[in-house]
């Protein structure tokens, strides 16, 4: 196998963005969500096609708007300048912020879907029971809500896996801090190296293919179709 | 303007009236909707919120319950205040000492019915734990499904669980809304003699939200009677249903109901003799044996009550009764009329056609006789 | 390689309204990134010239390899270095012979902010930074320039934590006109106008300090019949090319 150390660096780098990038995107994704599938507000449309805008960008636009808004002009950069936090472009940081964008819809649409099948009708039922409404959401909205929370960190997990673009404008490709296992393919493309982009590619490819499979799969046995 | 013909016995005795009481007023405008009741129903027993569906009575009962707040409402449950918006007071739904039994059951689909039946009752204090879990899934004959999970449940076991989940949390108020009206009729009569037992069993104030008569008749104390969002009628059921002037009452189905004793029977005819208070007048019915001294319920349709002036002989009718003229109402089509009467200390309807009526000369405090054709028995167990 | 258009036609139809004539061909070409600007200003004089008309495709040097090899229908390749072309040539896939140099580039350390640099290698020495911006030294050759004048300088070690990669030299540019590094050696043809800085302040690298960077031209096998292919190339070679190439920040 002609895998080098900066590859295998890169796919342990990309496993842990993708966690972490699920993580936190379960934490943020699922008020969101939750707020997007009982709310009337006239904000419900505007906030909601704002967090689906990823899903028709192309990631070098997120990428690009990332880089000026996260560089020490923008409105980010001056934010954590101010913080102390220095600018966030070119560090791990940087990328999980910029996924956090990325994946936002691959997580908030399964979750408001699953929020929204399950309607007022056992939250209503568990108040009648004497639960407070934080007791409500945990012992009956996010049980009831599980197979949702599988598909959102299970494609919130595969996308940002996936993701090339935003790293690529955004990274500056820095081994063991941004060299993600996407930009290392295009490395190897871009430096000829076909035999290291074969097998880091069909990794992905068969990666991919695992979780989709897994995805289907475990739906099918939840739905009995 | 029968009303005030009946007047009405008052809810509760005067010793109790402090104590034992609901009062509840919710006025909710919008558009397309309005909801305008103010309420005075017993503290005990069960009070039935009768009307068509769109007659307000599921959105009231929400109020009770806190899911929907009237934005002008009052609510105080035997001395509790879980309402009073003129003093910005609203007591969250969770704080409120209820249950609530939805019409489609609303079991937590991802716990068995055992921790269906725990979660209310593990979120109240221990010391105000009124009602053992046995006890209940005894009550209910649930103790066979207690590891099922809900979707395993048949509709009428799915209402039972209901139930049960609901009395554990030991409520001071009971509120049902139509517990029965996604049964079919096997269901509805399995889970009938278990709601009958609640009301002889427990202690707890029930509001029952029902389009159904026969429920009513069955089950209330007391009738509120709502359409379009305002309460036509509300007093002990034996008075309301015999009011005349609500008039979806008495389009086909005007009925008395009357409370009597086994008196006898005739096992050779299979015939039950029923004795009325107040009258040595029975009524008679074929009938499945019943012990002698057993309170029962019947219920009489208006129209198959009929009038005559002497008492009938060498007819096949068997239940001939003396009773009194008390009032009498025009129906709508002017060609019928709804007679109130007394027989013994029970009331009764007939309805007749006008012509008959005027052919009878009947008037106030009248003595005559009245035809029964057919009489059903509401409880038994 | 975002902020302009790939596949721009630079077909322009005034141009070839005048010089309709039998003679009139197309000719495809795969262009590398950094030599947008010059070859869009060459081809509209050359089209103007000779009546021909010149499709061109930008993108980075080894994607253009790639699509190449695969059968892209590419007849003149204009590269960024001078590696992949001959590569091209010896796999037969160019016409033997017809490789040339048609410009050198010049490495220049440049800063958006207007008095960073004072024209010398001062600031890079200090190394009072956070970011230098490189292109990809595997990928561009305007990378590796950049890596041994680093090494040149023996500042390689020193700054090594500083420094970011772009994919391409247009990206490390990016980097640096949004300030998010300082800082970043990208090629003069980007940040030269009209013979001279367009903003930010710079060093012009010495040549001495790397090794030429050559941009060679090479004759596809699908263009080798193609009579505007090759009045391309020849007209590259001469004269009136040499002084757009040049005003562009490139060497002849």
């Amino acid at each position: 196998m002609p895998l080098t150390q900066a590859d295998f660096d890169a796919v342990l780098l990309t496993l842990k963005l993708a966690s972490l990038t699920t993580v936190l995107l379960l934490l943020i994704g699922t008020p969101i969500a939750w707020w997007l599938a009982r709310t009337g507000s006239w904000l419900k449309q505007p906030i909601g096609a704002i967090v689906a805008l990823p899903l028709v960008l192309p990631p070098t636009v997120i990428g690009f708007y990332l880089l000026v808004s996260m560089g020490p002009h923008g409105f980010i950069g001056q934010l954590t300048q101010s913080l102390g936090l220095g600018t966030l472009t070119f560090t791990f940081s940087g990328l999980v912020i910029g996924s956090l964008f990325y994946s936002l819809p691959f997580v908030v649409q399964p979750l408001q879907n699953a929020f929204e099948a399950i309607g007022r009708a056992p939250l209503e039922a568990a108040a009648t029971l004497r639960a407070n409404p934080w007791d409500a959401f945990f012992t009956v909205v996010l049980p009831l809500a599980k197979p949702g929370f599988i598909t959102a960190a299970i494609l919130g997990f595969a996308h940002t896996v996936g993701e090339f673009g935003v790293v690529l404008m955004i990274g500056g490709n820095i081994p063991g801090k941004t060299q993600v296992a996407s930009v290392q393919i295009y490395n190897h493309v871009e430096t000829l190296e076909y035999a290291q982009a074969h097998w880091l590619a069909g990794g992905m490819l068969a990666f991919s293919f695992i979780v989709l499979l897994a995805l289907y799969s475990g739906r099918r046995v939840r739905q009995g179709w | 303007m029968l009303k005030q013909l009946f007047g009405g016995q008052p809810l509760v005795g005067p010793a109790q009236a402090a104590e034992k009481l609901i009062r509840a007023r919710f006025k909710i405008e919008r558009p397309g909707f309005a909801l305008d009741v103010d309420l005075c129903l017993p503290g005990r027993g069960i009070s039935a919120l009768f009307g068509h569906s769109g007659s307000g009575k599921t959105s009231c009962l929400r109020c009770f319950a806190g899911l929907d707040q009237a934005p002008d409402g009052y609510l105080e449950v035997n001395g509790e205040l879980w309402q009073d918006s003129a003093n910005g007071q609203f007591v969250a739904p969770h704080q409120r000492a209820l249950g609530y039994v939805f019409q489609d059951a609303n079991l937590f689909a991802h716990l068995s019915v055992r921790r269906n039946l725990e979660y209310g009752r593990k979120r109240i204090p221990a010391h105000s734990r009124r009602v053992p879990l046995e006890q209940a899934v005894e009550l209910l004959g649930i103790g066979h499904l207690l590891q099922r999970m809900p979707d395993n449940l048949s509709g009428g076991e799915r209402q039972r669980v209901a139930i049960a989940r609901a009395l554990l949390t030991s409520p001071r108020l009971l509120l049902m809304d139509e517990p029965l009206a996604s049964l079919d009729l096997k269901r509805k009569l399995e889970v009938l003699p278990y709601l009958e037992r609640l009301h002889e069993e427990l202690d707890i104030p029930i509001l029952y939200v029902s389009h159904s008569p026969d429920e009513v008749a069955r089950l209330a104390d007391h009738l509120v009677v709502l359409d379009e969002g305002k309460v036509q009628a509300s007093g002990p059921l034996k008075e309301t249903l015999l009011r005349s002037d609500l008039p979806f009452m008495f389009e086909e189905d005007a009925e008395a109901v009357v409370d009597g004793i086994v008196s006898h029977y005739e096992p050779d005819y299979r015939l039950l003799s029923i004795r009325l208070s107040g009258t040595d007048a029975v009524l008679q019915l074929t009938h499945a044996p019943l012990a002698a001294g057993k309170p029962v319920r019947v219920k009489i349709k208006a129209r198959d009550v009929s009038l005559s002036l002497q008492q009938a002989q060498d007819t096949s009718l068997l239940n001939l009764l003396p009773a009194r003229v008390e009032h009498w109402l025009a129906l709508d089509n002017q060609a019928q009329m709804l007679v109130g009467l007394r027989v013994g200390d029970e009331r009764m309807i007939a309805r007749i056609t006008r012509y008959s009526f005027d052919r009878l000369g009947i008037h106030a405090q009248q003595a005559l006789w009245v035809q029964v054709k057919s009489v059903s028995l509401l409880a038994s167990d | 390689m975002t902020e302009r258009t790939p596949r721009t036609c630079l077909a322009l139809f005034a141009g070839l309204a005048f010089c309709a004539s039998a003679l009139a061909e197309e000719v495809q070409v795969a262009v590398a990134a950094n030599f947008t600007a010059p070859l869009q200003a060459i081809a509209r004089k050359f089209e103007k010239e000779t009546g021909h008309n010149v499709v061109a495709s930008f993108g980075a040097t080894g994607q253009l390899y790639a699509q190449i090899q695969h059968g892209a229908p590419f007849e003149v390749y204009l590269a960024a270095d001078d590696s992949t072309p001959a590569k091209l040539e010896s796999a037969g896939l160019g016409v033997a012979g017809s490789r040339f140099t048609y410009a050198m580039g010049s490495l220049v350390l440049w800063s958006a902010k207007a008095d960073y640099l004072d024209g010398s290698d001062a600031v890079l020495k200090q190394g009072q930074f956070q970011h230098l911006a490189i292109a990809n030294p595997k990928a561009a050759p305007y990378g590796l320039a950049a890596t041994q004048v680093l090494d040149k300088l023996g500042l390689r070690a020193a700054l090594q934590s500083k420094l970011v990669e772009g994919q391409s030299i247009t990206q490390a540019l990016q980097f640096v006109s949004t300030g998010n590094a300082e800082l970043g050696f990208v090629a003069l043809s980007q940040v030269f106008k009209d013979g001279q800085l367009g903003s930010g302040s710079a060093w012009i690298v010495p040549q001495t300090l790397y090794a030429p960077i050559n941009q060679d031209a090479l004759l596809l096998k699908q263009g080798q019949h193609n009579p505007a292919a090759r009045a391309l190339l020849e007209y590259l070679q001469g004269p009136q090319a040499a002084a757009i190439i040049t005003s562009y920040g490139y060497n002849r």
